[in-house]
Formats: C-alpha cells, sequence, structure tokens
C-alpha cells in the first residue's frame, strides 16, 4: 500500500435534473471517502440509496454536480469529477473497469474475440490474447464448444461469464463493480472471487456494490454505508440505471 | 418563478492526459442559406480513432456540418483544420475548389445516406471504387483492380459480384459499394451521413457490423452523423447533439444517454424508449 490515495472523493454530490417533471432528484450528497492500491471497498444501502449511481458517477455515465474525485493516474493526478471527455475515454481503455452485470454482445463476434479484445488493444499479439481468453473463459466455466460462438444469444448466466472474463483480463488500476454476482452460478461465482483476489493482491483497487456482500466477504476491505448519509430517493436508480 | 432544479453538472476542464492533438478541428462555424441560419457558432474536435456521433433532428444543421467536413460547402466564418502531415495549421476553408477536392480525395471518405450521392449507379462496382484511386492519380489497371477488390472485400462486399451495377443491387449492398469507395484511399477521415437509414433492421445491423469491425482493424477516425439515438449508442465514443443549428450538448456517448444535461437531449432520450 502506497501512501498517497488511488481515489480521493472529497464532497460529491449527485442530482439529476428532470426537465420534463420540472424537477430534480437527489441521488447522493456530499460524499467523501480515500481509497488506496489493493483496497476492496464496498458500497452498502438499501435499494435507491445511490449504490449504483455513485459507481456511475465515478466512472462518469454520469455528471456530478459538486466535489472532486481526484484520480491519481499513470499520467498524472486528474479530477473525475470535471476531467474532459476525452481524457475519461482514455482512462477508460488504460486503467479504470467497469463490470456490469450487462453483457455489451456485438452481432458476429464470437466470445474468445470478445474476451481478448482488451489484451489486442493494449498491443498482445493474436495468439497470446486468444490463449488468455480460453483461459478465463475456461475459469469462469464456460464451455469449450461456445468459444467460437456468437454470445448474443447465449443465456443471461453464459452471457455474464463472457462479460466477466473480458473485463477482468487485464488488470486494471481502479475496477468498479455494479453487482457483477448476479445470476452467476456457483462455480462461476467462485472463479470471479478468486480472481478479484487475484487482482487486488497486484494493487488493483476495487469499489464494489454486491446483492449478496457474503460472496466477498473475505475481500473487502472497508464498508461504506451510504443509508446513514443521504437521504434515500426510492425512485433514483430504478428511474435511471435501466436507461 | 422557476422551480429548483439544483446545481448543474460540473463544468467540464479541457484534456489534460490526452497527449495526441484531434485530427479534425472546427472553430465558430457559421453559415446562413437566405434567412436561415443553418449553423451558429459550431466547434468541433474529433481525435484519432474515435468515432463522434452528431444527433439531431431534420433541420438541426447535422447534415449541413457533415458537409462543411467534407469541404463540400464553406461557412460564412469559422476555421477548420485536419491534422494531415504538412497541414496542420491551414485553414482548408481557405484552399481553392480544386485544392479541396484534391484534399478531399485522398483523406476523406465519405458515405451518403442516398447511394445515387455517392455513386455512379450505371457503372461497375469495381469501377465506382477505382474512380476514386483514378482520381488519386493511380493509373495502372492491376492496381486498380486490386485495391477495389480489396476495399470491397473489407466492406464485406461479394466479390462475385464486383462488377454488377449499383443500380442491380440491394440498398446494403450499394451501402457497402459506397464504403469501399471511402475507404479505398485509407482515408484519415471517413464521414458518414445516415449510412443505414432506410435499409431494413436485419440489414441495417449488419452495415453497422461492417463499420465496427473497419473501426476496430484499422482505427479510422468516423463522424456518424444519424437521428437514429440507437445507431450512435451502437457507434459512438462521443457524441454532439444539435438543435437549430446549434450544439446544445456534447459528452460520451453512455453520458449523454444515461444522463442528458439539456432539456432537448432529455426530450430525445424518452422519446427513444
Amino acid at each position: 500500500m502506497t501512501t498517497t490515495p488511488l481515489l480521493r472523493v472529497k464532497g460529491l454530490t449527485k442530482t439529476f435534473r428532470m426537465y420534463h417533471l420540472d424537477s430534480m432528484l437527489h441521488a447522493f450528497e456530499d460524499i467523501s471517502f480515500d481509497l488506496y492500491q489493493g483496497e476492496f471497498l464496498l458500497l452498502r444501502g438499501q435499494n435507491g440509496a445511490g449504490k449504483s449511481t455513485l459507481l456511475r458517477t465515478i466512472w462518469r455515465s454520469y455528471l456530478p454536480v459538486a466535489g472532486q474525485v481526484l484520480y491519481t493516474s499513470s499520467h498524472g493526478e486528474i479530477d473525475l469529477a470535471n476531467a474532459a471527455d476525452v481524457d475519461i475515454a482514455l482512462l477508460r481503455r488504460e486503467e479504470i473497469g467497469f463490470v456490469t452485470q450487462f453483457l455489451n454482445a456485438r452481432p458476429r463476434v464470437a466470445a474468445q474475440d470478445i474476451v481478448a479484445e482488451p489484451l489486442r488493444l493494449a498491443g498482445a499479439t493474436q495468439a497470446e490474447a486468444l490463449d488468455q481468453a480460453r483461459h478465463w473463459l475456461d475459469q469462469f466455466g464456460v464451455r469449450p464448444e461456445l468459444w467460437r460462438a456468437y454470445p448474443s444469444t447465449f443465456s443471461g448466466g453464459e452471457q455474464q461469464k463472457v462479460n466477466l472474463a473480458r473485463a477482468l483480463i487485464l488488470p486494471q488500476k481502479l475496477l468498479l463493480l455494479d453487482e457483477p454476482t448476479a445470476s452467476l452460478d456457483v462455480g462461476a461465482r467462485a472463479a470471479l472471487v478468486r480472481r478479484l483476489a487475484d487482482l487486488k493482491s497486484q494493487g488493483v483497487a476495487i469499489i464494489g456494490v454486491f446483492h449478496h456482500p457474503g460472496d466477498v466477504a473475505e475481500l473487502i476491505d472497508r464498508e461504506i454505508n451510504l443509508n446513514t448519509r443521504v437521504i434515500a430517493d426510492q425512485s433514483a436508480e430504478e428511474d435511471h440505471v435501466a436507461v | 418563478m422557476s422551480l429548483d432544479l439544483g446545481l448543474p453538472a460540473l463544468e467540464r476542464a479541457a484534456p489534460r492526459l490526452m497527449r495526441t492533438e484531434p485530427l479534425l478541428n472546427m472553430r465558430d462555424i457559421s453559415k446562413s442559406y437566405g434567412n436561415v441560419r443553418a449553423l451558429r457558432d459550431v466547434d468541433a474536435a474529433v481525435y484519432p480513432g474515435e468515432v463522434m456521433g452528431i444527433v439531431g433532428e431534420s433541420g438541426s444543421g447535422k447534415s449541413t456540418l457533415l458537409r462543411m467536413m467534407n469541404l463540400e460547402d464553406t461557412p460564412d466564418s469559422g476555421n477548420y483544420t485536419l491534422r494531415l502531415p504538412g497541414r496542420e495549421n491551414e485553414n482548408l476553408f481557405d484552399l481553392t475548389r480544386y485544392e479541396r477536392r484534391m484534399l478531399c480525395a485522398r483523406n476523406i471518405g465519405i458515405v451518403y445516406q442516398n447511394p445515387h450521392l455517392g455513386l455512379l449507379m450505371k457503372h461497375s462496382s469495381s469501377g465506382n471504387v477505382a474512380e476514386r484511386l483514378l482520381i488519386a492519380g493511380e493509373r495502372s489497371f492491376e492496381v486498380l483492380r486490386d485495391k477495389a477488390r480489396e476495399a470491397l472485400d473489407a466492406s464485406e462486399f461479394p466479390l462475385d459480384r464486383m462488377d454488377a451495377r449499383p443500380i442491380e443491387l440491394s440498398g446494403g449492398m450499394q451501402q457497402r459499394v459506397q464504403l469501399a469507395k471511402a475507404i479505398a484511399l485509407e482515408p484519415a477521415l471517413l464521414l458518414l451521413d445516415e449510412p443505414t437509414t432506410g435499409l431494413d433492421v436485419s440489414v441495417q445491423a449488419l452495415v453497422l457490423d461492417t463499420l465496427k469491425r473497419l473501426q476496430r482493424d484499422r482505427k479510422i477516425t468516423m463522424v456518424l452523423v444519424s437521428h437514429d439515438l440507437g445507431v450512435i449508442r451502437t457507434m459512438a465514443d462521443r457524441v454532439m447533439v444539435m438543435r437549430h443549428g446549434e450544439v446544445v450538448e456534447q459528452g460520451l456517448a453512455d453520458q449523454v444517454f444515461q444522463d442528458p444535461q439539456h432539456p432537448y437531449t432529455q426530450q430525445l432520450v424518452h422519446a427513444k424508449l
């Protein structure tokens, strides 16, 4: 663990303006925390407490209205709360990962190619990347006969395995996890926990939302409970997460 | 009295980590046709390898802007640079018509919604692609045919039909010929004006997939204009939203769709679902 935090969140606040209703919606207010390399932070809170919204605000699918998200990138420190879009895009390619429960399947791209792509983009040879991709598909329990098939037709659980293999193939500096264990079978869940432990020991910092935090109990270093920090607005997440 | 809508989103800073300069840079583009303000103070920056989506309804100025990028039209005021070797600081709108045409043929490819705009419908498909290469100075019949074949193949056009005339082809195939023509010279910039509008949904998906594949394999910088948010969402890294000739909002594609800031964008996104 180094002395400078990887991430320093200060006074982060998110509200949504909804012009068609002439109203606003508080998601969370004045969130502050530090996160160090190799740390695993669990976000707790009931539905609508703003857990996913906080992850998405750090990832910058949502634009915050106040606060700072100071991130120590390998290119220097930057405030993710107001960084230029192209800088965010760069960090998403190189060092910040986001795992949801939804696979972005593309027509006519084989499972193994979807998984290998981050390695290819990072400069690995096709052979290396495919080798790694098959290893991780195997680890997550995707049967070999599916590796060359197109995942658009896979079941939810199988798609999620492909999704995880892709998201976790390349160690990043910061990993955001939004309920990654939803719809996973026991074997895949165990593989996920092993991989996360592995990444954590390599220094990857992780912020996660889990429906069953027990799945990752041994990895958790710290928790933030969003219930006690904000007045939950039930509709906040439901309205926006699904868009 | 207006209702409390809370704080606006934080103002975004200038790029700090991104070391490369934009390939395409437009500043303060304004254009009127008679009394109609088609574009008003539009800025656009597109970085190498990016796909920039432009959305907006008919008359928003999105296609006019694309035609300016293709140097088919010049604005009343404004500056346009492309980071091409030796031309970095040149306002392309200052070039002569001939210079613009040559620069375009060598460096910019375009696919129109209407294939009649991009193709000679009664010449062979391979001939249409080769024409691009001829303009750029290629004279060897062998090279022309090979390069045309390669471009058609990359556009996933069935090669056994390369001598068919576009007029005999389906809409999806016509778009592939346009695409082959557009990429034959490996342009720095590929412009797409509603490239899949009017195609059947299944054909549209295949053409989009070809575009994605090309983008992934060749890292071509693309600007994609569409009124179809689904198309933009599938393709674009960043999005500009235009209305009445102005850019009302821009951002990362996922942000514009999930957390739209401008009332007009919210209306667009909500109308989609």
